[in-house]
C-alpha cells in the first residue's frame, strides 16, 4: 500500500493528463483541479475522496464532458473528451430522476437515445436492470412515490442499461440512511463484479471509499490535487464493519489530517 | 351534528335565503323593479332568451372569439418564451417588454385595436390576443429558467440534445409553470374580451358583451344582470372543466401535492 506511480495506459479507460480547472466565481478566481494527472483502468472502481470544496464534482463534471478543462487533456481510450456521450454516464447525488416519467420510463430515457436497438430490446434491457436493482415490481410507480434509497436505486439502473463505458458516481450515497448506504454498497459491488463496468465514484466518506474501490484517490483541497493513491487489496464483497477496511480508512484519514494540519 | 349535514346544504340554505330576501325586497314595492329586478325577473330574462335562441348565439359567439385569440395568444407565447429563456439579449429586450406590457390593463388595447383594424372582429382578436400573450411569454420563460439544471445534466449525459432536450426533458419539466401562466392568460384574455365586446359591437357578431351593453341601452337591468351571471359561470366552467383537472392530475402525478 502507500504511492503508486502512474499506470501504462495501455489499459487505461480514461487518462488525465495534467489538468487544471479554473473557476471565476463571485469571490475571484478559484483553481478547483491543479495538474491532475491519472489513469483509471479498464474494469477499474476507482474511488476519489476528499474534504469538501476539493474539485471532486468539478472533476467528474469533466470526465463527462459538461465542464473543459482549461490545461491538459483527457482521453476515454484513444478519443478526447469534448463533449457529453453516452459512453460515460452520471450518477448524481440526488433526484436527478425525471418526475414526469414513471420508473421504466425514466430507465428508457438513455436507452431510447440509442439508435441502433429495436424497442423490444429497449424494453427487454430496462427490465434487467430494473430487476438488478432489485425494483422489477415497481415498473410503473413514479419517483415521488419511492424511497430515497429506490430513487438512487433506480438511477442505477438508469445509468447501467444504456452500457456506458464508464459509469461517474457524484456521491450517489450521501443522502440516504446508514442502513440503506450499506445496502446498496452491496448492490454495487455485486453489480460491478458481475458486469464488470469501469467506475469512477467520489465522495467525501473515506470508509465508502475503501469499502467500494480497487484504488482510492486522496485529494487535497486548495486547490484541488491528488495527495496520494491507495490500493485496496480486500476481497470482494466487503463490508463496512470489516476490521481491516476499517485500518485501511484510519490510514487514509490520517494522511487527510496530517496534509490538511500543513 | 352539524359536522353529520352534507357540505353543500349550508351555502345552499344560505343562498336561497339571500335569493328569497332580496325577491321579497324588491316586490315589496321599496325599490324600482326597472333598476333593481328580481331574482324572479332574471330568471325569466334567461329563459327567454335561452328559448329565443339569443344567449347561445351570443355565448358561442363569445366563446369562439376567446378560445380563437387565447389559441393564437399560446401559439405565439410559448416559443417566445422559450427564445427569451434561450437568448440572453431576447430577454433583455421582448422579455422586459413583456413585463411591461403585462401590466397594461388590456382595455386599453382597445382604441388602438380599433384605429388599427376598424370595427372589425380583428379588433377584438388582435384584444384577447394582447391580453393572453405577454402573461404566457413570462410565464414561460421563468418556468423554462427555472428548470433544475440538474436535469439538464443528466439528460445531456444520456445523449440528449437540441430538440431532443427541448421536448423531452425542458418543457416537461416547465410544464406547471407554464399551465398556470396559461391560466392566468385565459383570465386576462376574458377579462379583456369582455371589455372588447362592450366597446366594439360589429354586425353579426354580437357576444356576451355586446348583449350585455344592449341591456344597458335598453334599460333592460333583468339582461345587464342575466348577462352579468352568465360571464361569471362561464369564466367558472372554464376553470372547473379545463384548467382545474389539468393543473391537478399534473400535481398528483409528480408529487406536487401539499
Ligand atoms: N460553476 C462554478 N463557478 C464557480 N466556482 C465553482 C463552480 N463549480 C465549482 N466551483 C468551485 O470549485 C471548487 C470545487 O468545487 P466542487 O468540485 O463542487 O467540490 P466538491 O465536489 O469536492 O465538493 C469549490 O471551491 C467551488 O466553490
Ligand atoms: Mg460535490
Amino acid at each position: 500500500m502507500g504511492n503508486r506511480s502512474a499506470t501504462s495506459p495501455a489499459n487505461a479507460a480514461l487518462t488525465l493528463r495534467n489538468v487544471t480547472k479554473r473557476f471565476d466565481g463571485a469571490s475571484g478566481r478559484v483553481t478547483a483541479l491543479e495538474d491532475i494527472t491519472l489513469d483509471v483502468r479498464e474494469g477499474e472502481f476507482l474511488a476519489i475522496v476528499g474534504p469538501s470544496g476539493c474539485g471532486k464534482s468539478t472533476l467528474l463534471s469533466l470526465l463527462a464532458g459538461l465542464e473543459h478543462t482549461d490545461e491538459g487533456s483527457i482521453r476515454l481510450g484513444e478519443q478526447p473528451v469534448e463533449a457529453p456521450g453516452r459512453d460515460r454516464l452520471v450518477m448524481f447525488q440526488q433526484d436527478a430522476l425525471f418526475p414526469w416519467l414513471n420508473v421504466l420510463e425514466n430507465v428508457l430515457f438513455g436507452l431510447r437515445l440509442k439508435p441502433d436497438l429495436t424497442e423490444a430490446e429497449r424494453l427487454e434491457s430496462a427490465r434487467y436492470y430494473l430487476n438488478l436493482v432489485g425494483l422489477g415490481n415497481k415498473e410503473k410507480a413514479r419517483p415521488h412515490e419511492l424511497s430515497g434509497g429506490m430513487r438512487q436505486r433506480v438511477a442505477l439502473a438508469r445509468s447501467l442499461a444504456p452500457n456506458p463505458r464508464v459509469l461517474l458516481m457524484d456521491e450517489p450515497f450521501s443522502a440516504l440512511d446508514a442502513l440503506t448506504r450499506e445496502q446498496l454498497y452491496g448492490d454495487i459491488q455485486e453489480i460491478f463484479t458481475k458486469r464488470k463496468k469501469t467506475i469512477v465514484l467520489v465522495t467525501h466518506n473515506i470508509r465508502e471509499a475503501v469499502c467500494l474501490g480497487d484504488r482510492v484517490v486522496l485529494f487535497s483541497p486548495n486547490p484541488g490535487r491528488v495527495q496520494q493513491v491507495f490500493d485496496v487489496n480486500l476481497p470482494r464483497p466487503r463490508r463496512m464493519n470489516d476490521p481491516a477496511l476499517a485500518a485501511l480508512a484510519s490510514e487514509v484519514t490520517a494522511a487527510l489530517s496530517s496534509h490538511l494540519a500543513k | 351534528m352539524a359536522s353529520k349535514l352534507p357540505r353543500p346544504v349550508i351555502p345552499t340554505f344560505v343562498a336561497l335565503l339571500i335569493l328569497g330576501g332580496w325577491e321579497w325586497f324588491v316586490r315589496s314595492g321599496r325599490v324600482s323593479e326597472v333598476l333593481f329586478p328580481a331574482p324572479s325577473h332574471v330568471l325569466a330574462w334567461f329563459w327567454e332568451s335561452l328559448l329565443s335562441g339569443e344567449l347561445l348565439e351570443a355565448t358561442w359567439v363569445t366563446m369562439r372569439r376567446l378560445i380563437v385569440g387565447f389559441a393564437i395568444g399560446a401559439a405565439l407565447g410559448v416559443p417566445l418564451g422559450a427564445l427569451c429563456a434561450r437568448v440572453r439579449w431576447v430577454r433583455d429586450t421582448l422579455g422586459v417588454l413583456a413585463l411591461g406590457l403585462q401590466t397594461l390593463p388590456s382595455v386599453c388595447w382597445v382604441p388602438l385595436a380599433l384605429l388599427w383594424f376598424g370595427i372589425r372582429e380583428e379588433a377584438v382578436l388582435f384584444v384577447v390576443v394582447m391580453g393572453t400573450l405577454w402573461a404566457v411569454v413570462l410565464a414561460v420563460q421563468e418556468s423554462v429558467l427555472n428548470v433544475p439544471p440538474l436535469y439538464l445534466r443528466a439528460a445531456q449525459t444520456m445523449g440528449s440534445n437540441g430538440w431532443h432536450l427541448w421536448s423531452r426533458v425542458i418543457f416537461p419539466a416547465a410544464l406547471p409553470g407554464v399551465l398556470s401562466g396559461m391560466k392566468q392568460g385565459w383570465a386576462f384574455a376574458w377579462r379583456s374580451l369582455m371589455a372588447a365586446e362592450i366597446f366594439v359591437v360589429i354586425i353579426g357578431g354580437f357576444g356576451l358583451g355586446s348583449l350585455l351593453n344592449a341591456g344597458r341601452e335598453l334599460l333592460r337591468m333583468d339582461q345587464v344582470m342575466g348577462v352579468m351571471a352568465v360571464v361569471m359561470i362561464v369564466g367558472l366552467l372554464a376553470d372547473l372543466i379545463f384548467f382545474s383537472p389539468i393543473e391537478g392530475w399534473l400535481r398528483r402525478s409528480r408529487g406536487l401535492e401539499r
